[in-house]
């Protein structure tokens, strides 16, 4: 009965349906925009913001919102606004490379530990659950103390405490692939275990894995945000969403707009990523399905 | 004293989907008379799946009924609701499906998977689990009583099918429906669940839908055959004259390929050439022309569903010689 | 001429459950040997350890003459050329996310055959099994039963093997589509002299396509023979249980059904004696003792009360 229900034409290509899927959904359509958006202004932001985001002007500090600034002034004097742009630019900056080694490194381990002899499996294992069961902050204030805050900081914290979770993603999913018919055929055929895992594997994982990671960047956006709060991530005067938040909280009731500049973007972000993590998840899912 | 138990009027049921609607079944009419058995024959696509979940209401959410009716006892089950659809659904009439490793909650005993489906009745625990005891007896499962408190997992695949087949005559149902059965069993434990369902049919009385494409078992087993093909019946009759006397090319052609009956070594087996047609992009006229190697040019039209003779109809040209002379 | 393959003794253990008990069998070149069984049979095991899927605790596999049970991966791959195996599960054993077309060329790509035109080497193996040649761009989810089983026969000849392997070659398949895959392996074997071994418990597949059969239950060959002779003259119990479990068509056929009792014993505990008798309809006190392999005229079987003899 699949047969006579699956889609027979390949005229458009994969990504193509898989947008047009998130499309159809009308919260995945407001993830889409949303995210569309950021990353819009986080690629062009240094052609979109109206003042330059570092640029200190003290005898116009702590303005509220106004038509040339719209979010306002913070305690230099830098417009609010720009910051906030810029902010998304860091912010991608830190989630997407963090993300991205962490997926990539994460994928490989876990593909090797549910496919490879037991042994490494096991090893592997432990290693992922110590590096969880280390919390992100202190390990955040190890690496800081050895080497300074920074952006590239932030983005190695991140990505080494990720790698766990696309692990065991991928080490499930391995498990679960690792005895179909498909799998025996190959190695029946003699293919290596690199081929299996690359060609055979991997094209069957990454769709679960890209949508983990369409749905962690809020959670890294969180947390690089976090540990600029803390003063443990960006170095000043980079603008971050976080370090938005740190200024405008010390002086909250002279400069509220700052933390609703910081924390808005967040909570857009969030909501954002999720509705389209979620909604990329229904798309790809039933397509998997189709393979009974 | 025949009473029509089950009665499939003119049904004609759609999937719509991107492509366009699938016409899954087309004009579908036969009956099942109470306490007879009536095997249902066809190939992958022939539509007995959809013909199932429509006759119980167990539909995908793209399914359209088009048109037609299905009287059970005289009501058209097409105007119940849901509640009363599921009032009907493991009483009056029962399913038993065909894979046999999936059909029982895995993580549940036996014993109280067959005490929950007794909800109906009005009796002790104690009373419900001396039933399903005595139901693995009727079965041939040994020492029923210990078993009972066994899971799903500690039974074979043949152990396992015989106790859907319990279940699904705790009830005692007007109507059991058998979707392909025996289809994932070796042939030896075929034959045992069919050798038992006649015996519990003779018991219990009710009638049986019977769907399978396996030839040689509704030959055994049914009273009455209906042959479909791409969502239509092309012939329905008693299983002697469908076996010994078919009249339509599909059904004498499917015979024929049948393996079961060529005894010595062919070089060529016989088949059917071409693919079945595709149900979102119907041909004109008759559904099996482009496979038939007899196809005249009335076949340009739909042939009806004619009556043949006593309780022989079939839909082809070829039997109304006026037409094809 | 030597035979292509001699399995000898072949014994397998799942941890304690001991799978195959000494299984021994030989295909000569250009014969079809089948390997019936039912489920708990080890019919699917026997075929994988050949093909050195399954482990194989003892015995020995001897390809063209060569030992090649537990010989390990790397001194294996060299003779996956000559060994082609088909599994299943049509679109199962296809991987999901490739065209038809890689997954064909496949066996190219592992062997190292970076040299040769896969296109046009796609476009023969389609012709081959009578597969529309657009039909390479299409995806596994998109082929009908009968047209995955064939991808999965043009895959297993894509590299010109001698021996072909094949796992219920035609389960799943309509009776009007099955005659077409057997017809379509009767003459490929014909056409390149392909030596196979099909595992089946479909006796009627087993009429139309093989030379030689055999009989396994619980793990071991209990009777073996030319078809015709096993069709005509069935010398052990369970093989006239076999065929005779087979309805036929036809609604007046006399049933002189030879029914078998119960299940199929645990693998864990193998019953003494014949392990048969349990389930036998002719069984008596002799069938205590285990019975052994005897071989009169070709035609072998392990029964203590044979019939025809």
């Amino acid at each position: 009965m699949t047969d006579i229900i699956a889609d027979t034409s390949k005229s458009r290509s994969e990504l193509a349906i898989i947008i047009a899927g998130v499309a159809r959904d009308p919260l995945g359509l407001i993830g889409l925009i949303i995210v569309g958006s950021i990353v819009f202004s986080a690629v062009f932001a240094s052609w979109i913001v109206p003042y330059d985001p570092i640029a200190m002007n003290i005898p116009d500090r702590m303005q509220g919102p106004s038509g040339t600034h719209l979010l306002g002034t913070d305690q230099l004097g830098r417009d609010t606004f720009s910051r906030v742009i810029s902010g998304g630019q860091v912010a991608l900056k830190v989630a997407l490379p963090a993300i991205f080694g962490a997926m990539t490194i994460g994928l490989t381990l876990g593909m090797i530990a549910g496919y490879g002899p037991k042994w490494l499996d096991n090893f592997l294992m432990l290693l992922f659950d110590t590096i969880r069961s280390f919390p992100t902050v202190m390990f955040a204030l190890a690496v800081v103390a050895l080497v300074g805050p920074s952006l590239q900081t932030v983005v190695f914290v991140v990505m080494a405490t990720s790698i766990p979770t696309y692990g065991r993603v991928a080490r499930t999913q391995t498990l679960t692939l690792r005895n179909s018919e498909f799998i025996l055929a190959e190695r029946a055929m003699g293919a290596s275990m690199a081929r299996i895992l690359g060609v055979h594997m991997l094209p069957n994982i990454i769709g679960v894995l890209a949508v983990l990671a369409a749905m962690d960047i809020p959670t890294v956006i969180a947390l690089e945000a976090g540990l600029s709060f803390l003063g443990l991530g960006v170095k000043p005067p980079t603008p971050s969403w976080g370090v938005l938040l740190k200024d405008g909280y010390a002086l909250i009731r002279q400069t509220p707009w700052l933390v609703v500049g910081g924390g808005l973007p967040i909570i857009l972000a969030t909501l954002g990523f999720t509705f389209l993590g979620e909604s990329l998840r229904d798309v790809v899912d039933p397509k998997l399905r189709k393979n009974r | 004293m025949t009473e029509t138990l089950l009665e499939i009027d003119n049904l004609s049921v759609d999937y719509e989907t991107a492509r366009g609607d699938l016409k899954a079944l087309r004009d579908i009419s036969f009956d099942v008379n109470r306490g007879e058995i009536v095997g249902i024959v066809g190939e992958s696509g022939c539509g007995k799946s959809t013909l199932i979940s429509a006759i119980l209401r167990l539909i995908a959410p793209n399914t359209r009924f088009r048109n037609g009716a299905i009287r059970f006892k005289g009501d058209d089950l097409l105007t119940r609701t849901e509640d009363q659809m599921r009032a009907l659904r493991g009483g009056d009439i029962s399913i038993v499906f065909q894979d046999p490793m999936q059909t029982h909650n895995p993580v549940i005993t036996i014993g109280k998977q067959m005490v929950d489906i007794q909800h109906r009745a009005m009796t002790s625990k104690k009373e419900k689990l001396a039933t399903a005891a005595k139901m693995l007896g009727a079965v041939g499962i040994p020492d029923p009583e210990a078993r009972l408190k066994q899971y799903p997992h500690e039974f074979s695949g043949g152990m396992r099918q015989r106790i859907a087949i319990a279940m699904a005559l705790m009830s005692e149902p007007d109507l059991l429906i058998a979707d392909e059965p025996t289809t994932a069993l070796d042939a030896t434990l075929e034959v045992q669940i069919i050798e038992r369902l006649k015996d519990l049919q003779r018991d219990f009385g009710c009638a049986i839908l019977f769907i399978s494409h396996h030839l040689g078992v509704i030959a055994e087993l049914c009273d009455r055959v209906v042959v479909m093909y791409a969502g239509a019946v092309v012939e329905s009759g008693t299983v002697r004259e469908i076996f010994h006397n078919p009249k339509h090319p599909y059904t004498r052609r499917l015979i024929e390929c049948d393996p079961g009956h060529i005894k010595a070594r062919a070089r060529i087996l016989p088949t059917i050439p071409g693919e079945v047609p595709d149900l979102a992009n119907l041909p004109d006229g008759c559904i099996f022309r482009d496979r038939c190697d007899q196809a005249v040019a009335c076949c340009a039209q739909v042939p009806p569903l004619t009556r043949l003779s006593e309780g022989h109809n079939a839909a082809c040209w070829l039997n109304h010689a006026e037409e094809v002379a | 001429m030597s035979p292509i393959l001699e399995v000898k003794d072949l014994k397998t253990n799942f941890g304690s459950v001991n799978v195959l008990a000494g299984v021994s069998f030989t295909v000569e070149q250009g014969e079809t040997y089948a390997m019936v069984g039912e489920s708990g049979s080890g019919k699917t095991t026997v075929i994988r350890a050949i093909a050195g899927l399954a482990p194989a605790q003892a015995g020995s596999v001897k390809f063209e003459g060569r030992e090649i049970r537990g010989i390990g991966e790397r001194a294996l791959r060299p003779l996956r050329k000559d060994i082609a195996m088909m599994f299943q599960d049509p679109t199962g054993s296809l991987s999901p996310r490739l065209t038809i077309r890689n997954l064909i060329t496949e066996p190219y790509k592992i062997q190292g055959m970076k040299d040769r035109d896969l296109d046009a080497e796609a476009k023969r193996l389609l012709e081959l099994v009578n597969l529309p040649a657009h039909f390479a761009d299409r995806y596994p989810y998109q082929l009908s039963g009968g047209q995955a089983r064939r991808v999965g026969v043009a895959r297993a000849l894509a590299l010109e093997p001698k021996l072909i392997l094949a796992d219920e070659p035609t389960a799943g398949l309509d009776v009007s589509v099955q005659g077409e895959l057997l017809n379509l392996l009767n003459d490929l074997r014909e056409r390149l002299g392909l030596s196979m071994v099909i595992i089946t418990h479909n006796l009627n597949v087993v009429r139309h396509v093989a030379d030689r059969m055999g009989i396994l239950y619980l793990g071991r060959l209990v009777e073996e023979g030319t078809t015709e002779a096993i069709f005509h003259e069935p010398r052990h119990p369970y093989t006239n249980c076999l065929l005779s479990a087979n309805p036929e068509p036809d609604p007046d056929a006399r049933l002189d059904r030879i029914a078998l009792k119960g299940e199929p014993p645990s693998l864990i505990q193998r019953p003494s004696g014949c392990e048969f008798r349990d389930r036998c309809p002719m069984a008596s006190e002799v069938c205590t003792q285990v019975p052994q392999w005897e071989v009169t005229d070709g035609h072998g079987v392990r029964c203590l009360t044979p019939r025809h003899l």
